[in-house]
């Protein structure tokens, strides 16, 4: 088969594939790996995916719609999700977004225009005792704050 | 009250991850070298014995749930892992893989070798990327060490493990939805019967799926014996515990203590109290699922059936403390919005419920709701409860039932000032 996804994937898949009995419960493996290659899972993305695991396009589709981490159009650079669950509404989460709204000229579910934030909200990050929490990218940033957030937004802007 | 640390001895230190370190400081595979030298008939005797029960949320007896298990099937056997912690409040299983996440798979290892798994997976939340990385190169070294693969430790026992990683869906904590998460589907609860995955789970085969906490506890039991285990905690609710806490209080964070420890001394003497001298309002005690208690119904012992009887639940163990200058329908209105947003859809209470629970709380909180939208809220959760296919119907009637309850009062004042009280 052509390959059409970068070294790693391959490599991926080939050392977990030993562990599934079948090809569709990679899945979810294949849709992370895809996604940290390209940032995004694109409508040819998903046919990629289908192609390498053997299964119908309309099966990866109906996944990918359905986790919340899947990101079905690009996201900035910097990609700030906010938790603003009860524990980090509590201590002051939706304090932070409105500050990161005001800051990046942006709503919520937004990218600024030159792809550099995205700013979202999502549910408990599993971090409350900490809170309030903010995951960018991969990285938790636990008892975040308005000085901390600044000092983020500015970091990148130049 | 018995109390001793087993658990959180070295969690906030750094480098505690390793083999070494864990072969130093912990178990470090003797409690799996102690399991095959006993047999693992008598394993699964202690651990029945010592009376864990699930860790996860429901509180099910370990070893009973290991039984269920088919005898002499021809198929395979999985063990899967639950570490999606994703219910609101709740931490602790991302501690356990972040600073000993050996621990976690020597209990793992004991526990498929009793059940005759030779698989085990890891299903752990998508956004943990750290702890996924831990586990990855804790399982390696695992391999490397030969707890893991063709021979475990000799006996020539195969048995392998991979971590497979969600992509954020409060649901897929459901251990139904789970699986049909980890076959690559769309995570939604399975219907029931079977009410157990132990017959008919993964890939249609026999599977017990326990939480990370609960197969954590294992080698410890193992190591000590049933006796040790059960000198912890009141009847029937045995062991250490982690108990998350956070919310308004002066110190929050994860907190070992014996099960059936008191909600205030936790609150109060722990955590140094309530954040900026104010007072207690309320607590979630045992995640955004649990019923609420007032201040007075805070005086409660932190175990399963201590908190069933007070008409709550210990569920997840992640407390959510409430100071009394919050509005308590800003509360409903975040913990509604949560279950919204967290709905898999299949059902139409749960689907239609969760959002019109949003809707009347954000008019009621906004000065613009009727009395009677109390009783409809009411009404709505009445109709969630037990008629849907997974608990996450009830999950989300039974908080927001217990708000409007217990706060009626503050309820009736946003319609009656048509404004929220707690705004200047
Ligand atoms: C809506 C919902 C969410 C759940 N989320 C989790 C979870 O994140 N982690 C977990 O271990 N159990 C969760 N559970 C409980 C599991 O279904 C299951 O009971 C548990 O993993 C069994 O393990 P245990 O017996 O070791 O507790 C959830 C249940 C429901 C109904
Ligand atoms: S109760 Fe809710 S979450 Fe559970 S299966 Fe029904 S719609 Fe899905
Ligand atoms: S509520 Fe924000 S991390 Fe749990």
């Amino acid at each position: 088969m052509k390959k059409v996804f970068g070294e790693k994937f391959y490599q991926e898949m080939d050392r977990i594939s030993q562990f599934y009995p079948n090809k569709r419960a990679m899945l979810l493996p294949a849709l992370h790996a895809a996604q940290k290659e390209r940032g995004w899972i694109s409508d040819e993305t998903m046919q990629d995916v289908a192609d390498f695991l053997e299964i119908p396009k309309t099966q990866v589709k109906e996944v990918v719609t359905f986790y919340h981490m899947f990101h079905t159009k690009p996201v900035g650079k910097v990609n700030l999700q906010f938790c603003n669950n009860i524990a980090c509404w509590l201590r002051g989460s939706e304090e932070l977004i409105h500050h990161a709204e005001k800051k990046c000229n942006i709503r919520l579910g937004e990218t600024t225009g030159d792809g550099v934030f995205t700013i979202s909200e999502v549910e408990c990050l599993g971090s409350c005792g900490t809170a309030p929490v903010c995951q960018v990218n991969d990285d938790y940033h636990e008892n975040f704050s308005v000085e901390a957030l600044d000092k983020l937004l500015e970091g990148r802007q130049s | 009250m018995n109390h001793e640390i087993v658990f959180s001895k070295y969690y906030g230190e750094s480098q505690t991850e390793g083999l070494d370190y864990y072969k130093k400081h912990d178990y470090g595979y003797n409690a799996l070298l102690k399991a095959i030298e006993m047999g693992f008939e008598k394993v699964h005797q202690e651990v029945k014995d010592s009376g864990l029960r699930g860790r996860g949320g429901a509180g099910f007896p370990c070893g009973m749930k290991w039984g269920f298990i088919p005898k002499n099937t021809e198929k395979p056997i999985y063990l899967v892992i639950n570490a999606d912690e994703s219910e609101p409040g709740t931490f602790k299983d991302r501690a356990i893989m972040a600073y000993q996440p050996h621990l976690m798979i020597e209990g793992a290892i004991i526990s498929a070798m009793t059940i005759k798994a030779h698989m085990i997976y890891v299903y752990i939340r998508g956004e943990y990327v750290k702890e996924a990385k831990i586990l990855d190169a804790a399982i390696e070294e695992a391999y490397k060490a030969g707890y893991l693969g063709k021979n475990v430790a000799g006996t020539g026992y195969q048995l392998d493990m991979v971590v497979h990683r969600g992509a954020g869906a409060y649901i897929c904590g459901e251990e139904t939805a789970l699986l049909n998460s980890l076959e690559g589907k769309r995570g939604e609860p399975r219907i029931k019967p079977p009410f157990f995955p132990a017959a008919i789970g993964l890939f249609s085969c026999p599977t017990v799926v326990n939480n990370v906490e609960t197969l954590a506890c294992v080698p410890m039991i193992v190591s000590k014996g049933a006796e040790w285990f059960r000198s912890f905690g009141p009847e029937k609710n045995h062991g250490m515990k982690l108990f998350c806490i956070s919310g308004h209080v002066n110190r929050p964070g994860l907190y070992e203590r014996p099960m059936g420890y008191p909600l205030m001394k936790l609150i109060e003497e722990d955590c140094g109290g309530i954040w900026k001298g104010r007072k207690l309002k309320a607590a979630f005690p045992g995640g955004s699922s649990a019923p609420v208690l007032t201040a007075e119904e805070c005086n409660v012992n932190l175990d399963f059936d201590s908190l069933a009887k007070a008409g709550s639940m210990l569920g997840s163990a992640g407390i959510m403390v409430i100071d009394d200058a919050t509005c308590i329908l800003k509360v409903a209105i975040r913990t509604a919005h949560f279950y919204q947003v967290e709905s898999c859809g299949q059902c139409t209470p749960c689907r239609e419920g969760s959002m019109w629970l949003k809707e009347l709380h954000i008019r009621l909180e906004a000065g613009e709701g009727k009395v009677s939208d109390l009783d409809l809220i009411e009404d709505i959760c009445n109709n969630m409860d037990g008629t849907t296919i997974c608990a996450f119907g009830e999950a989300t009637a039974w908080p927001l039932r217990s708000m409007v309850k217990k706060f009626r009062s503050e309820y009736e004042q946003h319609v009656v000032e048509k404004r929220c009280p707690f705004e200047g």
